[in-house]
């Protein structure tokens, strides 16, 4: 695994008192695979590039009260989305170069 | 449903949007939010305008509705909610000279529990306790940009105007027709120290006139003289990256290909690769013949 930066790095801690959220829920998205926490010096940390997607994980648990079981399949299903969504660009780009060329 | 209640009309039956009754309890009201929120929630409609617009009404109708002086307020005035300030300001005032202030009445102006939800649509200023103990992540923004094919063929820099900023973007080479990318945090800004929403840019690449792509590949047609054709020869093409000759077989035939390796379009994100280019020979007749041609080519059917 590539090293990262500490400037990468956002502290768990101050990330649940930003969001009034458990430390608890975090350790829950760790063991289900939905984010990876860092500890360095015992201190726990999320990689800023996480930050969209763990954002959108406290919305769904504490805006929308999914638990962590649809949390998981949304996640997968948006993943599926957006696969989808890139394959639909592509083939019309596929079909705008038949419609061009025939 | 929602957007035409939105549009249309400008009173705005917050009930309706979120499909309970006017004696709807403050636990029907969050479980039907929730429920909507649930369908609708931007998260869960990525790129989706229709779904942002129907969980801003979500938003606010479960705004006005769960809180007990907005929702108070709102049944009170009715279709007249609008002139709500004015109308409380006036019966103030009379109150006031008559000498018979009511205590429900006061601080009306300036406690401000009405013009938050005023400040989403028509510019008020004021916030209530509840929004501000609630951090939000600014909106997300969209927006589109159109370039021509040979405009993305090389990485370029781009300065855009959004909502009166000016943002410096990158725009990689090889991007696609229709690709969306993602600018984080030049979104709206975040309430009550809340994160900035994202940018999100979908680029629309118009076709070129000469060149077609498919992919990282680019397609071109190209005339051949029927004599460069016959005997062979050396033709000059134009790419997006500058002249190529090329050298024509004898006996090349009309709408035979030949691949240019490396002289497609730029790959994304993968500096120094590229598709390949595709020639296809259009073999042109010749046309106003000379008599002389005219015998020439009699004589060769003969041969």
């Amino acid at each position: 695994m590539e090293p990262t930066l500490i400037d990468e790095l956002i502290p768990v801690k101050e990330f649940c008192v930003y969001h009034n959220i458990e430390m608890s829920f975090l350790n829950l998205l760790q063991k289900n695979g939905l984010i990876e926490i860092s500890t360095i010096d015992s201190k726990h940390f999320v990689e800023k590039e996480q930050l969209p997607q763990l954002e959108k994980y406290v919305r769904f648990y504490y805006e929308l009260d999914i638990n962590l079981e649809g949390i998981e399949t949304i996640n997968f299903l948006l993943q599926k989305i957006e696969k989808q969504q890139t394959e639909i660009v592509k083939l019309k780009n596929n079909l705008r170069f038949y419609d061009v060329f025939a | 449903m929602f957007l035409n209640i939105y549009q249309e009309m400008t009173f705005i039956d917050y009930y309706k949007i979120l499909g309970i009754e006017k004696n709807a309890t403050a636990v029907d009201i969050k479980n039907a939010y929730r429920k909507l929120a649930r369908k609708f929630h931007p998260d869960l409609h990525p790129n989706d305008a229709d779904a942002k617009k129907n969980f801003q009404q979500i938003n606010e109708a479960n705004e006005v509705l769960s809180n007990t002086e907005k929702r108070k307020k709102y049944d009170k005035y009715g279709k007249d909610w609008q002139n709500a300030d004015k109308f409380e300001y006036a019966n103030q005032s009379n109150e006031q000279s008559s000498g018979f202030r009511e205590q429900e009445y006061s601080g009306a102006r300036s406690g401000g529990d009405f013009s938050d939800f005023f400040e989403s649509m028509f510019g008020g200023s004021a916030n209530t306790d509840r929004s501000r103990s609630v951090k939000f992540r600014g909106e997300d923004y969209n927006a589109k940009i159109q370039l021509n094919l040979s405009d993305v063929y090389i990485t370029r820099k781009q300065t855009l105007t959004i909502n009166g900023k000016n943002i410096r973007i990158t725009i990689p080479a090889g991007i696609e027709n229709g690709q969306t990318i993602k600018i984080p945090g030049h979104g709206g800004t975040g309430i009550n120290g809340g994160p900035n929403g994202d940018l999100f840019i979908t680029f629309s690449i118009a076709n070129h006139e000469e060149f077609k792509r498919l992919g990282n590949d680019l397609f071109v047609q190209k005339e051949v003289e029927l004599y460069t054709a016959v005997l062979g020869g050396e033709i000059t093409i134009d790419t997006l990256s500058g002249k190529v000759k090329l050298k024509v077989s004898p006996e090349t035939q009309n709408e035979s290909k030949v691949k240019l390796k490396r002289r497609g379009f730029p790959v994304y994100k993968m500096d120094g690769q590229f598709g390949d280019l595709y020639v296809t020979y259009k073999v042109k007749i010749p046309t106003n013949l000379t008599e002389k041609q005219k015998d020439l080519f009699t004589e060769l059917s003969k041969l």
